[in-house]
């Protein structure tokens, strides 16, 4: 595997005297994509959230490309190649697409002003290599106009635009059409081609499985397990995994071909 | 994957319609602002036959234009701080006492335009301290700034125990014939104002800043999460407001050559009916800065216009409070609000 791309040592957030993630380490290469995977409230969400500066860990390390960050926020994050397509797509929804898709990176010619001609034209281009092909939208649309699979198109959009070397998505396919999931695992497939990484966050462990090569298991704040497809085998045993910890008594792993998947502490 | 069944998404989606022309796209981006021209142009047109003596004569338009380049300097940054989505009530008694600064180093016997510049920082600096209560403290912007309106203002008049400053001095200065002289029987003070309402038009539709106050107002979290730095920019509408209401005080004390302890009461309710006349919803993320000047140039006409057309100024207030209700009814109908 390439070079570590990114890298969080011992990373915690604790809201008063609760713990939303416990002292994780965690880490992605170049051109590799990682599975995030956990129930509703192990933590998944807050990791990728102070990955991507929105929120400030409690303590810990932020890596990126082997050396340390301090001051991280949301602008650095960015900065350093990390594009987050959030859960909840991080849209404006009374702008248009073109402002949404420069949403915080605006392009601008001297002293500020924008750039109009070239946002939109490379708004256009975006808007075409994502898949929208309707001539019914334009960059001039407005995002509130949108239904919620193209609403992520502008997110996905978004999230390529600056060559990222990582880009993380938070279960982009939750309340998405099958065609339109099918766009989005288009997606991250021409990102992977590209040599570039993707951490997908998923619920659908079918999807998440497909996708990606490696998997982290988050429980309750802490990572459960962390495996590579080989070692995991298959979707089925990943799900068995999976509810052996929401269930510890109640069920048993399927017999496996292969290496017991590792289990970390 | 089956390809043999569709999801309600993929079928609900519009059917094609061309693409919209120039004009008709024109129409759309600026639908508030037209929406706003037409209201004055009926106004002025209902004005013209209910009282041709006065509205097709020149006399009622020079009243007006003579109190409009202050309300323009309200107005337009105003029209920002809605946009972000807070409301600024401080900005008379920022208006006052910025011009207070101006008119004490007039006095003093400096350059006016060392005043100026002095009257621009003292509104600026207000505007950043009403900022950071709003934004900072995290106070809210509604009752903080109404309660800042009242401490400077009490401030000023303890101080001054209610005298005002006569400027006499300024007559014969180049600042006087600068700002407070007529050109071919405009006020000179009316080109300032357009200019200004020129560059707040470019800041708000042509420059990062504005995007990002609409950004901001539009949904804060995702303005942070894309890395816009939303207390940044919302305190600097308030600054920006600030300045505004330094400008408007400096220019409403060149007109009189007279400072008074009172200087901005009274902009208080119209320049917020222009703001929402000329088509800024309330809810922020989107607002529009040639429709605030159409709505300060509507509430002028309406101010001057009823006391004009013989009725007696009681009716002023009246009118101001219907036209707020009825261009936020109007607004709400004629604007559609996305989430």
């Amino acid at each position: 595997m390439g070079e570590r791309l990114i890298e969080l040592k011992n990373i915690a957030k604790s809201y008063g005297r609760v713990f939303a993630v416990g002292g994780v380490d965690f880490h992605v290469d170049r051109g590799e994509v990682v599975g995030l995977l956990g129930d509703n409230g192990a933590g998944k969400s807050t990791l990728i959230k102070m990955l991507a500066g929105a929120i400030h860990p409690t303590s810990g390390e932020i890596l990126v490309r082997g050396k340390r960050e301090t001051h991280w926020n949301a602008e650095r994050s960015r900065n350093a190649g990390i594009e987050t397509v959030f859960q909840d797509r991080a849209l404006c929804v009374q702008q248009t697409i073109t402002r949404n898709i420069f949403l915080g990176r605006e392009l601008t010619r001297t002293l500020g002003f924008l750039d109009r001609k070239r946002e939109r034209a490379e708004a256009e281009r975006l808007m075409r290599d994502i898949g929208f092909t309707s001539k019914v939208f334009t960059p001039d649309s407005i995002v509130g106009q949108l239904s919620g699979g193209e609403r992520q198109g502008v997110a996905l959009a978004r999230a390529i635009y600056n060559n990222a070397d990582l880009i993380v998505m938070d279960e982009p396919t939750t309340a998405l059409s099958l065609t339109e999931t099918e766009k989005v695992f288009r997606f991250v497939r021409a990102v992977r081609g590209g040599g570039r990484s993707v951490l997908f966050i998923g619920h659908n462990i079918h999807h998440v499985f497909d996708i990606a090569e490696r998997f982290v298991v988050m429980d309750r704040g802490r990572v459960a397990l962390r495996a590579t497809k080989e070692e995991v085998g298959s979707a089925e045993r990943l799900i068995a995994y999976m509810e052996r910890l929401a269930h510890p008594q109640g069920i048993e792993i399927p017999p496996s071909p292969g290496r017991q998947p590792e289990a970390a502490a | 994957m089956s390809a043999s069944f569709e999801t309600t998404e993929a079928r609900a989606k519009p059917v094609e319609r061309p693409p919209a022309s120039a004009v008709r796209r024109f129409f759309d981006v600026n639908r508030a602002a037209v929406g706003t021209l037409v209201v004055f142009v009926v106004m002025i047109a209902i004005f013209m036959a209910a009282s041709p003596s006065v509205f097709l004569h020149w006399p009622i338009y020079d009243s007006v234009l003579v109190g409009l380049p202050v309300a323009l300097c309200l107005v337009v940054p105003l029209v920002f701080v809605v946009t972000v989505g807070e409301i600024d009530l401080s900005f008379p008694a920022t208006m006052g006492f910025s011009a207070w600064i101006f008119a004490l180093v007039v006095h003093a016997g400096l350059s006016p335009f060392l005043g100026i510049v002095a009257a621009l920082a003292t509104g600026m600096m207000l505007g950043a301290g009403v900022g950071a209560l709003v934004v900072t403290a995290g106070l809210s912007s509604l009752i903080a700034t109404l309660g800042m309106n009242y401490m400077l203002r009490g401030f000023i008049l303890i101080v001054t125990q209610g005298k005002s400053i006569a400027l006499l001095e300024l007559q014969d200065t180049t600042a006087g014939a600068l700002f407070s002289s007529e050109i071919y029987g405009f006020p000179v003070q009316v080109f300032w104002a357009l200019a200004f309402v020129v560059f707040a038009g470019l800041l708000f539709n042509r420059h990062r800043f504005g995007v990002r106050v609409r950004a901001v107002g539009d949904n804060p979290d995702s303005a942070s999460q894309m890395g816009i730095n939303v207390a940044r920019v919302r305190i600097s509408t308030f600054v920006f407001m600030g300045l505004g209401a330094a400008l408007a005080g400096v220019l409403s004390t060149m007109v009189n050559f007279t400072w008074w302890p009172t200087t901005g009461d009274g902009y208080l309710l119209p320049a917020i009916a222009s703001v929402f006349v000329g088509g800024t919803p309330t809810w922020g993320g989107v607002g529009t800065v040639a429709g605030g000047a159409i709505g300060a140039l509507t509430v002028s006409f309406i101010q001057s216009g009823i006391v004009a057309a013989g009725l007696s100024g009681f009716y002023v207030q009246f009118f101001n409070g219907l036209i707020i209700i009825l261009a936020l009814l109007g607004h709400r109908w004629n604007q559609k609000r996305y989430r």
